[in-house]
């Protein structure tokens, strides 16, 4: 069997760069309709669904890295986890922004009224706030400061899914068709790392050991 | 007269040339870049959208029509945004998807059957209907469950006129409207999401009210596929899906019928579902409304016990417990 692709250095800052841009597209998918005037009749409503959308799927691609490892043994992609991570911090923020701006205009009585009223408010304002140690601690000098406390404070994104997706699900009126597929992948992608640790020891015995877990820092 | 005409060209399809040139403008004037301005045009655009009030949009014109003194004074919802954004599950979940999707729907011919505790069943076209009583406009308010609203200037008759000439028995306490559920034309109804047919109601109280009215058009025109062609109930006091769309039976009861939202979820609908700020929906609030065409820079506005006609209907709940009876 050929070995599988591993990027070089140079190769790995063009798919990096490559990547950095296609995760903007979003965002400038929103710019080019809202000069369009294309955000439909409810503007807000739009790029509040839109923006916490593209943070679900930012979030379901952080967490797809180590599956892909589990079932590939393809390891380099991990050197890619952190800016996805921090894609779904960018749009979760874009999100939290145009609800505290567009919506509620800082009106934090009604803020505060909505988070601790309604569950879906809250699961998704809960989501969001755990995300901010994960975003403030990725850069390689928290890496390297934290040690291992860095990993455990990070398996805080395991709730920040959770909660991320039943967000989505509380707050559709009726055809949850859509949060269903969150739900699935979100599912599977957990699946593969339960399956991969109570495995049976004649699988685990034909795979090659897992690289470290630890993203390299740099 | 009025006279029922397959048009060759779709509302939908034709943006009224002044608004297509005031957004060519608007867009060299504001030029690329800045995600502020960008996000600026946005909502500047849906200023340019208001002004583009005369549909143009093919349909059929209602020639005969009386103004009425309803919604003096209200900003109409442009009628880009009534015809695009509706929830109409029976042409797809989606609030865009009922216009695309609702192409191929042919609201004429179309018959109505009245039966249930009345003297006499019969079956009614629509343009029978047409001719029971004077043609209104009613500018009313439309505030939606899901917390949003619009101003859309109805044409139609006092549902009033319709019972009185379907001549209901002494037995009749309830009025139940069934909607169309024809898979062939609504893909909506090939997924399970509601019970099919949609069925909805009101008390007789609520059903001769002034207020109530049978629409058959918006801006003048007849209605179009989605927003419930060829004729649809406006309850103007009461959240968006009391208002059954494409109505193909008028059912006269002695029992409260069980409503498709009711049966889908009891706990957040109920049957009398009023405009109501001091009672949320189970999962969000109902204290606030957005106003559909303000664009990404107007705040939302309070919403009106009532949805602000409490002077004309508030009568008719004396007495209930409106937390209890939501």
């Amino acid at each position: 069997m050929a070995a599988p692709f591993k990027p070089s250095s140079l190769q790995l800052s063009w798919i990096k760069r490559v990547l950095f841009l296609l995760a903007l597209l979003p965002l400038a998918r929103l710019i080019w309709l809202g000069m369009h005037d294309a955000l439909t009749a409810n503007p807000i409503e739009f790029i509040t669904r839109s923006t916490g959308t593209w943070a679900l799927v930012m979030l379901m691609l952080t967490l797809s890295i180590t599956p892909l490892r589990m079932l590939t043994g393809v390891a380099w992609p991990v050197q890619l986890r952190r800016m996805l991570g921090l894609f779904m911090f960018f749009y979760a923020l874009l999100h939290f922004s145009i609800y505290l701006w567009l919506d509620h205009w800082f009106d934090l009585m009604a803020i505060g009224k909505d988070i601790a009223e309604h569950p879906y408010v809250l699961v998704g304002f809960t989501s969001f706030v755990l995300s901010i140690p994960l975003a403030a601690t990725s850069n390689s000098a928290m890496i390297r400061r934290l040690k291992t406390r860095w990993k455990t404070l990070h398996l805080l994104v395991y709730p920040i899914a959770i909660l991320g997706v039943l967000h989505f699900w509380w707050l559709v009126k009726k055809d949850v068709s859509e949060p269903l597929v969150y739900v699935l992948v979100l599912a599977a992608l957990l699946g593969v790392r339960l399956w991969y640790r109570y495995r049976p020891a004649s699988q685990a015995a034909s795979r090659k050991p897992l690289p470290t877990r630890m993203p390299k820092a740099g | 007269m009025w006279i029922s005409k397959k048009p060759d060209i779709l509302a939908s399809e034709i943006t009224p040339r002044e608004v297509f040139e005031q957004r060519r403008e608007f867009i060299k004037a504001a030029g690329l870049g800045a995600i502020g301005a960008a996000l600026a045009s946005a909502g500047l655009m849906n200023s340019t959208r208001a002004e583009a009030n005369s549909p143009a949009s093919g349909l059929q014109k209602i020639s005969d029509f009386k103004k009425t003194p309803y919604g003096a004074g209200e900003t109409l919802t442009p009628y880009e945004d009534v015809t695009s954004y509706n929830n109409f599950y029976e042409f797809g979940t989606g609030k865009s998807d009922p216009k695309p999707q609702s192409r191929l729907f042919k609201p004429r011919p179309w018959t109505v059957s009245i039966e249930g505790e009345v003297s006499k069943p019969r079956t009614l076209s629509i343009d029978d209907i047409f001719k029971i009583a004077p043609l209104e406009e009613r500018i009313y308010r439309m505030r939606c469950v899901e917390g949003w609203s619009m101003v859309i200037p109805w044409i139609g008759l006092p549902l009033a006129s319709l019972i009185k000439y379907a001549e209901p028995t002494g037995k009749a306490k309830y009025v139940e409207f069934i909607s169309l559920a024809d898979p062939k034309m609504m893909p909506g109804v090939r997924a399970p999401i509601l019970d099919w047919p949609y069925v909805e109601g009101l008390r007789m109280d609520e059903a001769m009210n002034p207020l109530t009215i049978m629409a058959v058009g918006l801006y003048g025109e007849v209605l179009p596929n989605q927003n419930g062609a060829p004729m649809r109930l406006v309850v103007p006091w009461k959240y968006g899906f009391k208002g059954g769309k494409s109505i193909v039976k008028i059912r006269f009861t002695d029992k409260m019928p069980l409503t498709t939202w009711v049966r889908s979820g009891p706990t957040e609908y109920g049957f009398y579902a009023n405009v109501n700020p001091t009672v949320d929906h189970p999962r969000w609030t109902q204290s606030t409304e957005r106003r559909i065409g303000g664009g990404l820079f107007s705040p939302r506005i309070k919403t009106q016990m009532f949805n602000g006609y409490a002077d004309q209907v508030a009568s008719l709940y004396t007495g209930m417990d409106l937390r209890k009876n939501f």
